[in-house]
């Protein structure tokens, strides 16, 4: 045990270290869901996406549209995969805490 | 006035731990009460997390409330999706394709190596090892790394739906698998080399004691009821999905000790047998689709009204879902048991004339998830009075 302790000393860190620069983090996997992309000309107000979300994350709006609430999203990606035109994608953005919720909304 | 004179019996104390304890990572209350450091009863109080999943169950579709089942719990939540949908695919009469069934076992033993890492890297840090909660937690992260590289997400992977899983384990994510858990075997190697230290053995050894006949009286499951010499596991008493087929693939591992060390050794044995399990699932992947092709939405139009019980083997040990749709949607009945239940009536004998020093290191070593074991609660309106019911008084209400 006490070489491997001592062995350990010399070796690089495991831990990743969060920000070393603005925009640079450990790679993100490619099936990562972040925020919501939303083609809203292309939507066609059919709101099987509102039935199948399981945190009401969506809500219809009277224009035969739908607007996203990410604060209250888990991110499962149910909806991108019931779209039947595909118009919801997700970015890989994950930092999206803000203190205004109004930035949460993902409307266009 | 009269003086009173009281004869107080200073040596006898009281002592409660947690809800919110330094040491006890879960909100549980420990009464415990103690002779001279001697701990002469236990009371457990598990009641301050209840979270009402059963009850939000029945008040939403199928299709939303797979993903509330996921979230009973952190640690197993691919136990937990995996028991429901078990349920679910039986009532409905589907069979999900080959491939499906493979990868949601590869997931579930992933999760097993992740979920007994955190309980080595817990013990560790209770008995003071924090060399060994270090390297625990390093082996861990690469499973959760490669969980996210499979389903999008670490902690709650979304993988299973009714017919099957959502995402596939292509050839390079197979590479990678295998090339990352011959990195956790090394690791591995490594804690069991620091498990026959001598600081760990004087901690460990011939502390909490659950011999076999009383383990079997108490009906504990899991690694708990392993370690105390009972050969009790789901995958292979009443063995479900892959694990039909695959059941040389791994061995069951017991050992008769009983105490807290055997618990965790356990644990290191069974990560063994995990990766040798999907070693060979891996290798020997059908090529069938994923998924039956139909949409989930009409999927759970056609659910007709059933009940089906559902017992998977998790991270914790035997894990059983009961599921009663009402053919609208919906369900009229989900009832959880998780194996935290039987495991903390253990407690108590375990703890019976030991030392303080050893409440932490104990209960940390049967693995408790305190969350997934809250279930009832009735509030009296009229006495303005919140009572928590566990499994034990529900049976004995109904
Ligand atoms: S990702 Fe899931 S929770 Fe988020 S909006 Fe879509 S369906 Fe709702
Ligand atoms: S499922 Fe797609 S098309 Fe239908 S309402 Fe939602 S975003 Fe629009």
């Amino acid at each position: 045990m006490i070489t491997g302790v001592l062995k350990s000393l010399f070796k690089k860190p495991v831990t990743v270290k969060y920000y070393t620069k603005p925009g640079v983090h450990t790679p993100i996997p490619d099936r990562f869901r972040g925020r919501i992309i939303y083609d809203y000309d292309g939507c066609i107000g059919c709101a099987l996406c509102v039935k199948i979300c399981p945190a009401g994350a969506i809500l219809a709006t009277p224009e035969r549209k739908v607007n996203f609430y990410m604060d209250r999203c888990i991110f499962c990606g149910e909806c991108a995969e019931i779209c039947p035109v595909k118009v919801i994608s997700y970015s890989k953005d994950f930092e999206i805490t803000s203190s205004d919720r109004s930035q949460l909304t993902v409307r266009k | 006035m009269d003086a009173r004179n009281i004869d107080y019996e200073y040596s006898r104390l009281i002592l409660p731990v947690g809800p919110v304890h330094p040491s006890l990572k879960e909100p549980v209350n420990l009464s415990v009460t103690v002779v001279n450091e001697e701990i002469v009863d236990v009371n457990v109080k598990l009641n301050y997390i209840y979270r009402g999943i059963e009850y939000l169950a029945e008040r939403r579709n199928i299709a939303q409330t797979i993903y509330l089942v996921e979230r009973i719990c952190g640690l197993c939540s691919q136990a937990h999706s995996l028991t429901f949908i078990q349920a679910l695919e039986e009532i409905a009469n589907i069979q999900p394709p080959e491939r499906a069934e493979f990868i949601r076992v590869i997931c579930a033993e992933l999760e097993r190596i992740h979920s007994h890492m955190l309980l080595l890297g817990v013990v560790a840090y209770d008995i003071g090892l924090d060399t060994l909660f270090m390297y625990a937690f390093k082996s861990r992260e690469t499973v959760m790394d490669l969980l996210e590289k499979i389903s999008g997400k670490r902690v709650h992977h979304d993988l299973n739906t009714i017919g099957g899983v959502r995402f596939d384990i292509d050839e390079d994510l197979r590479r990678l698998i295998i090339k990352e858990l011959k990195y956790v075997k090394r690791n591995l190697d490594y804690i069991s080399e620091v498990l026959e230290d001598a600081t760990v053995e004087n901690r460990l050894r011939e502390v909490g004691v659950l011999p076999s006949k009383i383990a079997e009286e108490l009906s504990v499951v899991g690694p708990t009821a392993r370690g105390s010499g009972l050969t009790k596991d789901v995958r292979f008493n009443r063995s479900y999905s892959v694990y039909r087929d695959y059941k040389n693939s791994f061995k069951i591992v017991v050992l008769k000790d009983g105490d807290c060390l055997a618990r965790v050794k356990i644990r290191v044995l069974e990560v063994y047998e995990s990766i040798s399990l999907i070693e060979t699932l891996l290798d020997n992947m059908p090529d069938t689709p994923i998924r039956i092709g139909e949409r989930i939405l009409k999927i759970i139009k056609r659910i007709p009204v059933g009940e089906a019980i559902s017992i998977v083997e998790a991270p914790r040990g035997q894990l059983a879902h009961y599921v009663y749709t009402n053919g609208g949607e919906g369900l009229k009945r989900l009832s959880v048991r998780t194996p935290t239940i039987p495991n903390i009536t253990a407690v108590k004998y375990m703890l019976m004339h030991r030392q303080i020093a050893d409440i932490p290191v104990v209960f940390s070593s049967i693995d408790p998830c305190i969350s997934c074991a809250n279930r009832v609660t009735v509030t009296d309106a009229a006495k303005n009075k919140t009572i928590i019911v566990n499994l034990e008084n529900l049976r004995r209400r109904m």
